[in-house]
């Protein structure tokens, strides 16, 4: 009896509590451990793999823009800087950016206008009824953080970029105009030439080397303003803090990154 | 091992499924065999590694020329006009926004110029009176605002500042410019005839330019004698209704009317 009883103990110490939570965790561990090493190694090889030619890392970067209505005074700088820069077709239907003019008038109707997109700018021609408040308002991609056109792309030709950019890729593009019906604000158009669909791309190029868009370059009144989402001490930061701003037809929750400031209701 | 033996296991195993399986597993091998090298070839290289599209997108759309070279390049080779345009109420437009892209010309400045915008079209772009611009940016109205005068002869675009005597009185009074515009008097200065202390243009109501109060004055340049060129129209002061003040009849800033 005692005999069997030593036995049991000897087992029950060769397996006891202790060395059970011990080979536990130590295979909870092996097991884990393999799975967050590789998940790091895709990780930073994703990054390294978003590095471009200009040591820009794409992951360390969250854009935006700023537009105070209140600034702008319809010059169209920023449309034909856009132009210029881009090499946007020159025909009055192809726009990246432009600047649309908004008229209340007394009987509560809004008149928009936009000339050309303002490149030549406005004139002051005198409507029928009586206007009682008016302003101009300048239009881009508002680079959605939930864009409905990369939604419908049906080859993955347009996208989101790491660094917030809602780009679309030529050489991939289709041409089958699904981003332009799907985008709400009417940002896209297809290029005649490259029969690709074309829109701002917060000039890419630029914004890579470390300047800034060409329409934020141009605008003579600082009415556009660019900068980071996710860093504290830039312009961009500081237009949000200081100001009281709205985004375009917000009801859609597209999450744009275009920010308004001194924005009437009568604006989308 | 027999090997005859092992194959006629597997047959036996094989024939165990139903005939449809049988073909229905071959046809999926085969599917399976040719889709992974289709895939390949039509799944371009690095989609899929930062998402649902080319990563070489991200460089090639980077890759863009850049027209635009930016506001700090022009300072260094022209310093003057920046320290001059810095003072200014121009200081926030950029150069780019007059003189436009200017990328080519920092590379090559000698082969590439930029477009210098002096005619009276350009300006009123920003400056032209339009009842939608915000309140208190400085507007005019171009049809009389010295018309055809080209924006440059008065102000500099550098460093915009109102304009000097005495092309600023039809700032105020534009007027008696205009007409004077079109009158013989066009050459005459307005400080000819009007003695304008300075202190008029900061009061203007308080402290008044003056007036020719006599026929004499006229007489300066357009009685018989008077050392004036030969073009002028002249008259005997003594016999041209000398009981009356010559613009009792005459309009000076515009003497042909009747």
């Amino acid at each position: 009896m005692k005999s069997n009883n030593d036995k049991r103990e000897k087992s029950e110490q060769k397996y006891g509590r202790r060395t059970f939570v011990k080979k536990a965790l130590f295979s909870i561990a092996s097991l884990l451990v393999p799975g967050f090493l590789a998940a790091r190694e895709t990780k930073q090889k994703e990054n390294a793999a978003a590095i471009l030619a200009g040591g820009y890392n794409p992951y360390e970067h969250h854009w935006g823009m700023g537009i105070d209505i209140g600034k702008c005074i319809g010059c169209g700088r920023c449309v034909e800087a856009c132009k210029e820069e881009n090499n946007v077709p020159r025909e009055p239907f192809f726009f990246r950016t432009w600047v649309e003019r908004y008229r209340v008038l007394e009987n509560g109707e809004t008149v928009v206008d936009s000339p050309n997109g303002a490149i030549n700018g406005f004139d002051d021609k005198s409507l029928d009824e009586p206007v009682v408040r008016s302003f101009f308002v300048p239009k881009l991609c508002n680079h959605c953080d939930n864009p409905p056109c990369v939604q419908v792309c049906p080859v993955g030709a347009t996208f989101k970029s790491p660094d917030g950019v809602v780009l679309v890729d030529p050489s991939y593009c289709i041409g089958c105009r699904y981003c332009i019906q799907a985008c709400p604000y009417g940002a896209r158009f297809l290029h005649p030439e490259t029969r690709t669909a074309e829109k701002c791309t917060f000039c890419y190029h630029r914004i890579t080397r470390g300047l800034l868009p060409a329409c934020v370059e141009a605008c003579p009144t600082q009415a556009r303003l660019f900068g980071e989402l996710h860093k504290k001490a830039n312009p961009l930061q500081r237009f949000l803090r200081m100001n009281k701003v709205a985004i375009l037809k917000p009801d859609l929750n597209t999450e744009p990154k275009v920010f308004y400031t001194n924005f009437d209701m009568e604006v989308s | 091992m027999n090997f005859p033996d092992e194959i006629k296991r597997i047959r036996a195993f094989w024939n165990r499924f139903p005939e449809q399986v049988k073909r229905l597993s071959i046809a999926l091998v085969i599917f399976i065999v040719v889709l992974i090298p289709v895939r390949n070839m039509l799944v371009p290289p690095g989609f899929g590694d930062l998402g649902h599209y080319r990563a070489a997108s991200l460089q090639e759309n980077s890759a863009q020329n850049i027209h635009y070279a930016g506001r700090t390049v022009c300072i260094d080779c022209h310093d003057d006009i920046v320290s001059v345009n810095k003072k200014g109420y121009h200081r926030d437009v950029a150069c780019e926004t007059c003189h436009g892209p200017s990328a080519a010309h920092v590379d090559d400045p000698d082969g590439n110029s930029l477009r210098v915008p002096r005619d009276r079209g350009y300006c009123p772009l920003c400056h032209e009176y339009i009842s939608s611009r915000p309140t208190g940016f400085p507007q005019i109205v171009s049809a009389s605002h010295n018309p055809l005068e080209p924006c440059i002869t008065c102000h500099n675009p550098h460093d915009p500042v109102p304009p000097e005597t005495p092309k600023e009185c039809r700032a105020c009074h534009a007027e008696i410019a205009r007409t004077k515009s079109v009158s013989y008097h066009v050459h005459v200065e307005c400080v000819r005839c009007h003695d304008t202390p300075e202190e008029h243009k900061l009061d203007p109501r308080a402290v008044r330019p003056s007036k020719p109060m006599t026929r004499e004055f006229c007489g300066g340049c357009h009685s018989e004698d008077a050392p004036a060129t030969n073009g002028i129209s002249r008259i005997d002061m003594e016999t041209h209704e000398p009981r009356y003040v010559c613009w009792q009849c005459h309009y000076p800033h515009l003497p042909e009317a009747r």
